[in-house]
C-alpha cells in the first residue's frame, strides 16, 4: 500500500490555497450519480467532502461513494460521524477506506437523527468526534487501536474536524477547538460564514492561539440559488446570516446571479484573511454551480501534485 | 428518583381483556413520588377499570393493595396473600417492580401499568427531566456536576457540538445544551480550564452496554 499523502495534504503542504467542495451522496444506489457529480468537479477542486448519512438521512455510505469518486478523478474527504457507528465498525471502515486508497477523513459528531428521515432509530455515540480524531492519530502514530492491540499496517490518514465560528459560547468552541487540534486534527473546516467580520475577529483569536500554524484553516462558503434556500439557511441552529444578506437577495432581479455574486464575495474576503489555507465550498443542491464559481474565483488550473515531484 | 408515566387507559385495559379479576399493586416508592403509580393512583385506576368494564358489559374485580417497595422481596412476601388474591397483577411499579412480581408469581400474569423513563428530577407541578443514566462511572467531578452522558443529546465527553445555540440543544429549543451547563457551572467555578483536558474514550462495560448488570456487596454478605 502507497503511504503517499493526500493531494489535498501535499497542496496545504505546499503552502497552496486549497478549494474544496462537496458531493453529496444520493438517496440510493445510483453509481451513476457518483461518477457524474465528480466528472464535473474533476480537476477544478483538490479534494471533495462526500458527506456520511447527512442530516441523518439514509445515503448511499459515504465511503462508497468516495471510490467512486476517486475512480473517477476527484480525490474525496471521507466523512464519519459517531451517530451510527461504535469504535468496531469505524475502525473496521476506515481500514477498508483506506486500504482503497482513501486518503482524507472529517471527523463529525453528525447530526442528530431527530432530523433525518429515521428518527425512530437508536443512535450510538460511542465515542465522539475528537476522541476518533485522536484514535485515529494514535491508530496512524503508535499503531495501536483504541482497545490497545496492534495494527501492523495502520491507516495515515489526513486528519480533519469542523468548528463553528458562530456557535457560542465562543470561549468553549475555541477550548474545543484546541482539544480537536491537539488530538490531531491536521485540517479544521469551519462552517459556513456568512458574516466575515465577526469571522475575521474569532480568527484573530485563532492567531493569537497559534492555532493557524498547527492546523490547516479552511474556510466554508455556502452557495444559495434561491431566497428560500438563504432563508433556510438563515434558519439553521448555528448559522448565522446577516439579515443585511437576505435582504439583499430578496431585492436580486435574479437568485441565482445574486447567490453566486454574494458567494464570490465571500471567497474573496475570507481568502484574504491571513491563517485561512483554502475554502471549502458547499453547494448543497446546486453541486453543478460549483466549477464556475471556482474559476470565477480565479481558483484555476489547481495545482499539480503528481507523486513523481515528491 | 424513578420517574414513570401511566400508560394510556385504553392499553391498560387492552392488556386485561378476558380477566375478571385484577390486583392493581401500586408502589409505595418512586412512583408514588411522581404521582403516577401510587396508592392514589391505584384506587382511581381500579375504579376506572371496573367502570370500563361495566360499560361494556364484562366483569371485573379490581382491588388495590401498595407494597412499600415492588423491588424488595420482603415487602412482596408481607403483601403475598393479597397480592394473589386474583386471576392476574396489574403491577404500577417500574419496570423493576413489575418483574420482581412476575418471578414472586410463576404461575400468574403480571402486566405493566406504568412505562417506566429514567432516573430524574422533579422541577415544578408536573415536571420531570432527566439527570441520570446509571452509566456505572460517574465523571460529574470533571464536568462541573452536569451529566453530558444523560444530558447531551450526542453523549460529547469533550465540548458542545456544533448544534449547541443560544445555550439550547440541536434537537429542539427546550432542551439545555449541557455542555452550556457544565461551562456556566465551571466558568462560575474558576475551573473552565479543567475544559481543556481531553477526555478519553470511556469503557462502556460498566454501563448496560457490558451486559445486564448486578451489584455484589461482599461487606453485607453474612
Amino acid at each position: 500500500m502507497s503511504n503517499e499523502k493526500s493531494n489535498l495534504q501535499k497542496v496545504l503542504e505546499a503552502g497552496h490555497f486549497s478549494v474544496s467542495a462537496e458531493i453529496g451522496p444520493p438517496m440510493s444506489a445510483n453509481a451513476e450519480y457518483v461518477l457524474n457529480k465528480a466528472e464535473e468537479l474533476r480537476g477544478l477542486v483538490d479534494a471533495a467532502n462526500v458527506t456520511d448519512n447527512q442530516t441523518a438521512i439514509v445515503r448511499m455510505s459515504s465511503i462508497a461513494a468516495s471510490y467512486l469518486a476517486y475512480t473517477n478523478g476527484v480525490e474525496p474527504i471521507v466523512q464519519m460521524t459517531c451517530r451510527d457507528r461504535n469504535r468496531i465498525a469505524m475502525q473496521s471502515d476506515l481500514l477498508g477506506a483506506y486500504a482503497l486508497g482513501l486518503k482524507n477523513l472529517l471527523c463529525l459528531s453528525g447530526d442528530h437523527q431527530t432530523f433525518g428521515n429515521h428518527p425512530q432509530s437508536k443512535n450510538v455515540y460511542d465515542i465522539d468526534s475528537i476522541q476518533l480524531i485522536d484514535a485515529l492519530r494514535r491508530l496512524k502514530e503508535e499503531k495501536v487501536f483504541i482497545g490497545g492491540s496492534a495494527c501492523r499496517v495502520p491507516p495515515e490518514f489526513f486528519l480533519g474536524g469542523t468548528v463553528n465560528p458562530f456557535a457560542d459560547p465562543v470561549e468553549l468552541q475555541i477550548i474545543r477547538l484546541q482539544k480537536k487540534v491537539r488530538a490531531g486534527a491536521q485540517f479544521i473546516q469551519t462552517q459556513a460564514i456568512y458574516d466575515v467580520d465577526r469571522f475575521a475577529h474569532w480568527m484573530e483569536e485563532i492567531r493569537r492561539l497559534g492555532l493557524h500554524e498547527k492546523t490547516f484553516i479552511l474556510a466554508g462558503v455556502l452557495v444559495n440559488k434561491s431566497l428560500r434556500s438563504i432563508q433556510m439557511t438563515q434558519q439553521v441552529p448555528g448559522m448565522l446570516v446577516p439579515d443585511a444578506l437576505v435582504e439583499r437577495m430578496a431585492g436580486a432581479a435574479n437568485y441565482e446571479e445574486e447567490g453566486v455574486r454574494i458567494a464570490l464575495e465571500l471567497i474573496d474576503q475570507l481568502r484574504g484573511i491571513e491563517g485561512v489555507s483554502g475554502i471549502h465550498i458547499m453547494a448543497v443542491g446546486w453541486e453543478e454551480i460549483v466549477p464556475s464559481i471556482v474559476e470565477k474565483a480565479g481558483f484555476l488550473p489547481r495545482p499539480s501534485m503528481a507523486s513523481a515531484a515528491e | 428518583m424513578i420517574v414513570a408515566e401511566q400508560k394510556s387507559f385504553d392499553e391498560i385495559a387492552e392488556s386485561l381483556e378476558g380477566f375478571q379479576s385484577v390486583v392493581v399493586a401500586a408502589c409505595g416508592t418512586c412512583v408514588t413520588v411522581c404521582m403516577s403509580g401510587g396508592e392514589k393512583e391505584a384506587l382511581k385506576l381500579a375504579d376506572m377499570l371496573q367502570i370500563d368494564a361495566v360499560a361494556k358489559g364484562k366483569k371485573l374485580a379490581a382491588t388495590v393493595i401498595t407494597p412499600t417497595r415492588q423491588c424488595d422481596m420482603e415487602f412482596l412476601d408481607e403483601n403475598e396473600e393479597a397480592l394473589d388474591s386474583a386471576e392476574c397483577i396489574l403491577s404500577l411499579g417500574c419496570g423493576a417492580g413489575v418483574q420482581f412480581l412476575a418471578e414472586k408469581f410463576p404461575d400468574k400474569v403480571v402486566l405493566p401499568g406504568l412505562n417506566t423513563e429514567f432516573i430524574g428530577v422533579n422541577r415544578d407541578l408536573g415536571y420531570w427531566t432527566e439527570m441520570c443514566q446509571g452509566c456505572g462511572d460517574c465523571l460529574l467531578a470533571k464536568t462541573g456536576g452536569v451529566c453530558p452522558v444523560t444530558r447531551c443529546s450526542k453523549i460529547n465527553f469533550n465540548g458542545p457540538c456544533g448544534g449547541s445555540f443560544s445555550g439550547k440543544c440541536e434537537i429542539d429549543k427546550e432542551t439545555d445544551c449541557a455542555w452550556q451547563l457544565i461551562y456556566d457551572r465551571l466558568k462560575r467555578l474558576g475551573r473552565v480550564e479543567k475544559l481543556l483536558e481531553i477526555q478519553e474514550v470511556r469503557d462502556w462495560r460498566t454501563s448496560r452496554d457490558g451486559g445486564p448488570r448486578s451489584v455484589k456487596r461482599e461487606d453485607m454478605i453474612v
